[in-house]
């Protein structure tokens, strides 16, 4: 008693919208989302709702012929009668769509974006590069891994004739 | 489906014992076998003082310096 009299105070149409504790004349507000739905998808070939649910008075006289034996439908009703069940066929449910192409544009173009970026940071934010990079402490930096006899046997000292001071040919 | 796993090892099993035996002998016959043969071939003619004497000369080790110093 209390209940309906505080859902009237909500308004004629909240009650009729909402679910009614007692009595149960209300019924819940349907959403689309709770509805069966139709989607094209090999592992469930038979949705549970036709495609075209309102039918144009020429589909609705094919559904009719449909009654009848299958043998009098031409080729062509035929394939009206799949459209209005049917949104693609298999071959157009498997087909690539070429979305690839543009994933991968979009990659290369970030990759070509993310160089300049490098470039500018190389150009405009890091310092020099150690004293030890220079070309004479190079040439030191070599001359003593000769005189060390680094990897005489196959490696780096093996390329350097010691007699004659230079590299084998 | 039965016996898919076996079926396919029954075929790849083989094949992939095959093909890492032939990698291993490969592999063996072309880097270690010459590689063996590179250092026996160095050390056969290694004279060790006149290396460390080159060593000394060119002024690498701190314990023993050139002879001019």
């Amino acid at each position: 008693m209390l209940a309906t009299r505080a859902l009237s105070v909500l308004g004629k149409r909240a009650i009729s919208t909402s679910v009614c504790l007692r009595g149960g004349h209300g019924v819940a507000k349907v959403e689309p989302y709770t509805l069966p739905a139709y989607f094209d998808r090999t592992e469930n070939p038979l949705p549970d709702i036709r495609f075209v649910q309102e039918l144009s008075a020429e589909q609705k006289s094919l559904k009719e012929k449909e009654k009848g034996s299958w043998a009098s439908l031409s080729n062509d009703e035929k394939i009206a009668l799949y459209r209005i069940s049917f949104c693609k066929s298999y071959a157009e449910m498997h087909k690539g769509t070429g979305e690839w192409k543009s994933i991968v544009a979009g990659m290369l173009f970030f990759c070509g974006f993310t160089g300049f970026i490098v470039l500018w940071q190389r150009k405009f934010v890091y310092g020099d590069v150690p004293h030890t990079f220079a070309d004479e402490y190079k040439e030191k930096e070599l001359q003593r891994m000769l005189d060390m006899r680094i990897n005489p046997v196959e490696g780096f000292s093996s390329n350097w004739d010691y007699e004659n001071k230079q590299w084998k040919k | 489906m039965r016996g898919l796993l076996a079926k396919k090892l029954k075929f790849h099993l083989p094949i992939a014992f095959a093909l890492s035996i032939v990698v291993a002998a490969a592999f063996k016959y072309t880097v270690t076998e010459p590689r063996k043969q590179a250092y026996a071939d160095f050390y056969k003619q290694y004279d060790a003082m006149k290396e460390f004497n080159a060593m000394k000369e060119a002024g690498i080790f701190e314990s023993v310096r050139p002879s001019g110093e």
